[in-house]
């Protein structure tokens, strides 16, 4: 029996594009009848781990030599009539990755969930059910190959997240999630309104087919409309400069392990929406020389580097400080796309990576000292660094890579990043850079000071350093933080192969 | 009351532009449920409103004026209205209208592409009204289970409000379930009978309180429905997955194509009707018990408590 | 200034789409502008609705009937655009649900549903964090 079960299900690769979501899926029902605090956290750590396990052998089976991109036909039906599921090595990267971080986050949620000052007691079941809607609705994204079901999974992931943030103790949360929730779904109308344009002049919702027709109508209004509400509307949903207004809150009173999830997961999930539409969908010559995304990307991801990193300067709660400093991060990645050159996407894409590996991993440590001591302000940080060593440790590890220091991711994507801009002489935009990252010493700087300078507060002074189900999720990310800042070659290899196809065309068959 | 002409308004002009399915929704949606979660939650906050700076309106002006000449800018290269040439009918839709009813045996096209061709973005609207149902729980949930007690009749004095109400509801619940199995050959299907049975529920609670329309349905049974509904989609497509086809390809579900997607589509109309009915009644309860509860505790909480709570909750 | 007649065929052949706009438009105003949080979701479905019409109006045939099969009928509307918008729907009503939810539980945590007030009551929140800095 069991034997046929792996034959049919698990080992069958024609099966695995679509277990990928339809597991989290139904998880996510079975998990509210379950509805025990610790056997929801292990099955939803199962389902993960399976997630992330499926999404490997996707990423393995796609990158081998001539490997085509995998379409899976959705009830059989032929597309562009049916849905297909179509992996290709861009989203199989990013696939792999959100599962991965989901996994790694999901390891600290029993502990830190055990915190009153994180959520109610009661609501542990939701948060999990949420959590995987959440997984799945952003796999869901990542899978498909037709752009209205985008939109579907698009408010999958939405609502749940919207449901995270709400779980926050703090009542600060809930006009978060509303801001959020507005913002959200005009984000979502707009990208509505974009599909709906697209599909009446085309008359096809499948995004190879669209691929396809979209260039003899290049010259169209429709279409140009149709781009920039589709890009304003996943905008909105990355939180590019000027629309970032919700993730700040969002982030800093949702649940801590809320926040390391969406910071590693929701944000890239929208970027990589961005990346497939402008270099798949519409194609790089529509995109950078019809329109000129190129100067608005350049305009406005260099003000988020700037304006947000002072921003993050002034904040006294680290976890909003973090929060703005994603902001700044998504400016890297919007400038790398902006260069519209293969080597420009593939510094993005590396970005992606590590800083889903940064910011993951300094969340997580933000969450463990929360655990103890009940605050994150910088008040609450003093004397941390005693106390809490290991924690800590992992936190400046964490603070060094989103500076850019050698050895650490952070310094790998920069690096590349700078070449590709260098490469073509965009001088003031690397400068720019250059003092984002100076910004961004001066922010780590002041937390690390209060942490190793500074005496704790009386009632911190006999704070024992976090459980090690706290510690060894956080340190699995550091320790990913210093591999791959060291060791490259895989990264790399693979952003490189991405961008390469994406720029020759050749994902379309 | 005007959103609820609103709602039914759309829904005229969406039968007027041949869209019966779409129109039968909106009616439910639009003049229904929304309106009524509309007033439930007028009625928590009340109507007091105070006036804004007139910047904040200047800015959404331009700002909206911008995006409509944008868009208006775009409409000029639209193919015109009613048009039989338009690119949006003539691709894929011609494929539907050709071939849907040979290969599905379903005469409702919609529902042939909705429930088969689109099975799978049907299954994450379901999905999402799941999520929906969750995320109000989440939000209101643990509330209304403190006023389960709550056993005053809001409309005891009606009586043939109640009586007729009592001859109505078992109609609407079989109309509910015509509508959930005629879908194949009408307007109709799992959504629109959900909302419809839940409609019945909703008013019964109304009539005769909340408390005793828990007595009858539970919010865990609700929740179980919820949960339910989803699986039972998600199972047609797994079956099809174990018989070695793609997720929810009903074909293979008998030896028969077109018997298998008959039964396919008749089982997840039904999972999409569970799920809907049980969330929407969910909703209702929640809401209407937030609301309950905030008539009897409204004045034992004065706003110093309340302040003070909140300083509690900064200084952790 | 003289009406040409391409000028007419353009307004006859998009009335449905400049209607569709200005409705948009309206919504989008009052999500934008109005203060009040349940004003807001009132615009939010509008803006939606507005969407809806679009998709819809562009599926519609002119002599053509509604997408069901039955003899003797030659011509369909297009069905496709009803699908997506029943799923649009769907979603529009419980983005509505949660946002309502959401103003239930903010109406009893501030005791308000005004954005100005809760922006107020935040930023003293804020204030009463920077009084506590690192001393």
């Amino acid at each position: 029996m069991e034997n046929w079960l792996m034959e049919t299900f698990l080992w069958n690769n024609q099966q695995l594009p679509v277990l990928q979501i339809v597991v989290p899926l139904l998880a996510a029902p079975l998990c509210l009848l379950i509805n025990h605090r610790w056997y929801n956290w292990l099955f939803t750590l199962a389902v993960s781990s399976f997630s992330f396990f499926v999404a490997a052998l996707l990423l393995l089976q796609v990158s081998q030599e001539g490997a085509e991109p995998i379409s899976y036909y959705l009830g059989g039906w032929l597309p562009p009539y049916g849905i297909e599921i179509r992996i290709d090595q861009l989203n199989a990267f990013v696939l792999m990755l959100i599962t991965a971080m989901s996994t790694v986050v999901l390891l600290s949620a029993h502990t830190s969930l055990e915190n009153k000052i994180e959520i109610a007691p009661d609501k542990n079941t939701y948060l999990y059910v949420a959590y995987l809607l959440c997984l799945a609705g952003l796999v869901g994204i990542l899978l498909t190959g037709d752009a209205f079901n985008l939109f579907v999974f698009l408010e999958v992931s939405s609502l749940a997240t919207y449901t995270l943030i709400a779980l926050g103790r703090d009542r600060r949360a809930l006009w978060a999630t509303f801001q959020y929730l507005v913002m959200g779904t005009i984000g979502a109308t707009f990208i509505l309104i974009g599909i709906g344009l697209l599909y009446m002049k085309t008359g096809t919702l499948n995004m190879a087919d669209l691929a396809q027709r979209l260039p003899e109508l290049s010259e169209s209004r429709t279409i140009f409309v149709a781009f920039c509400f589709f890009i304003v509307g996943v905008c909105l949903k990355i939180a590019l400069f000027p629309l970032h207004f919700w993730l700040p809150n969002a982030y800093a009173y949702a649940p801590t392990v809320v926040t390391a999830f969406l910071a590693a997961s929701a944000t890239k999930v929208a970027l990589y929406i961005v990346i497939r539409f402008v270099f798949f969908v519409f194609g790089v010559e529509f995109s950078f020389t019809i329109i000129p995304l190129e100067k608005v990307f350049v305009i406005l991801g260099t003000l988020g580097i700037i304006i947000a990193s002072l921003v993050a300067i002034k904040q006294q709660n680290i976890k909003r400080m973090l929060a703005y400093s994603s902001v700044a991060q998504i400016g890297y990645m919007v400038l790398g796309v902006s260069l519209s050159t293969a080597a420009g996407l593939m510094a993005g894409l590396l970005h992606l990576f590590n800083h889903a590996l940064m910011k993951g991993a300094l969340f997580l440590a933000l969450g463990s000292i929360l655990y103890r001591i009940g605050g994150v302000t910088l008040r609450h940080m003093q004397g941390v660094g005693k106390t809490m060593p290991f924690t800590m440790a992992a936190f400046l590890v964490g603070g060094l890579s989103i500076i850019g220091v050698p050895l650490t991711v952070g310094f790998v994507s920069k690096w590349y990043l700078l070449q590709a801009m260098l490469a073509e002489g965009w001088y003031v935009v690397s400068i720019i850079i250059l003092i984002g990252s100076l910004l961004s010493v001066i922010y780590i700087w002041k937390i690390v000071e209060v942490a190793y300078f500074k005496p704790a507060l009386p009632n911190n002074a006999n704070v024992k350093e976090s459980p090690l189900s706290l510690l060894i999720p956080i340190w699995i990310l550091v320790a990913a933080n210093i591999y791959f800042g060291i060791d490259t070659r895989l990264p790399v290899a693979l952003t490189e192969q991405i961008s390469i196809q994406l720029f020759q065309g050749v994902a379309i068959p | 009351m005007l959103s609820g002409i609103y709602g039914l308004l759309s829904a005229t002009l969406f039968v007027v532009l041949d869209a019966v399915d779409v129109a039968f929704t909106e009616a439910a949606v639009g003049a229904g449920i929304s309106t009524l979660l509309m007033l439930t939650t007028l009625s928590i906050t009340g109507r007091y409103e105070i006036q804004r700076p007139k910047i904040q309106s200047q800015i959404a002006l331009v700002l909206t004026t911008i995006t409509g000449a944008l868009l208006i800018y775009g409409t000029l290269d639209m193919p015109y209205f009613g048009s039989t040439d338009s690119p949006a009918n003539a691709h894929v839709a011609d494929y539907y209208l050709s071939n849907a009813l040979g290969q599905t045996g379903v005469p409702n096209f919609v529902t042939a592409v909705l429930a088969s061709y689109r099975g799978y973005d049907t299954f994450g609207e379901l999905v999402v009204i799941f999520t929906a149902g969750v995320s109000v729980l989440a939000l209101l949930g643990t509330v209304s289970d403190k006023t389960m007690s709550d056993d005053h009749q809001p409309m005891h004095q009606h009586l043939i409000l109640r009586v007729t109400s009592k001859m109505l509801i078992p109609v609407i619940m079989v109309f509910g379930l015509y509508v959930q199995f005629h879908g194949d050959f009408g307007p109709g299907g799992g959504f629109q009978a959900g909302v419809i049975f839940a409609a019945a529920i909703i008013l019964y609670c109304m009539l005769f309180g909340l408390g005793v329309a828990k007595e009858v349905i539970s919010l865990g049974m609700v929740r179980f429905c919820a949960a339910l509904g989803v699986l039972l989609y998600g199972a047609v497509g797994v079956v099809s997955m174990l018989k070695g086809e793609a997720f929810l390809n009903y074909s293979v579900l008998a030896s028969d194509a077109l018997v298998g997607q008959h039964i396919g589509i008749i089982v997840i109309e039904l999972g999409v009707g569970i799920t809907v009915a049980a969330v929407m009644i969910s909703v209702f309860f929640t809401f209407t018990g937030s609301a309950e509860e905030d008539d009897s505790a409204f004045d034992a909480s004065s706003p110093s408590d309340a302040t003070e709570s909140n300083s509690k909750q900064v200084s952790q | 200034m003289s009406f040409d007649s391409s000028f007419l065929e353009t307004f006859f052949g998009l009335y449905n789409d400049w209607i569709v706009v200005a409705l948009m438009m309206c919504g989008f105003f009052i999500v934008i502008a109005d203060g009040n949080l349940i004003k807001k979701v009132v615009g939010l479905t509008l803006f939606q609705t507005s969407v809806f019409i679009l998709y819809i109006s562009m599926a519609k045939i002119l002599g053509a009937s509604a997408p069901i099969a039955a003899e003797g009928i030659e011509s369909y509307s297009n069905p496709l655009p009803h699908v997506l918008i029943l799923t649009a729907i769907v979603v529009s009503i419980s983005t509505t649900a949660v946002a309502l939810a959401l103003i239930i539980r903010i109406k009893k945590a501030y005791h308000t549903v005004e954005e100005d007030e809760i922006q107020r009551w935040d930023v003293r929140i804020h204030r009463s964090d920077k009084r506590a800095k690192v001393r």
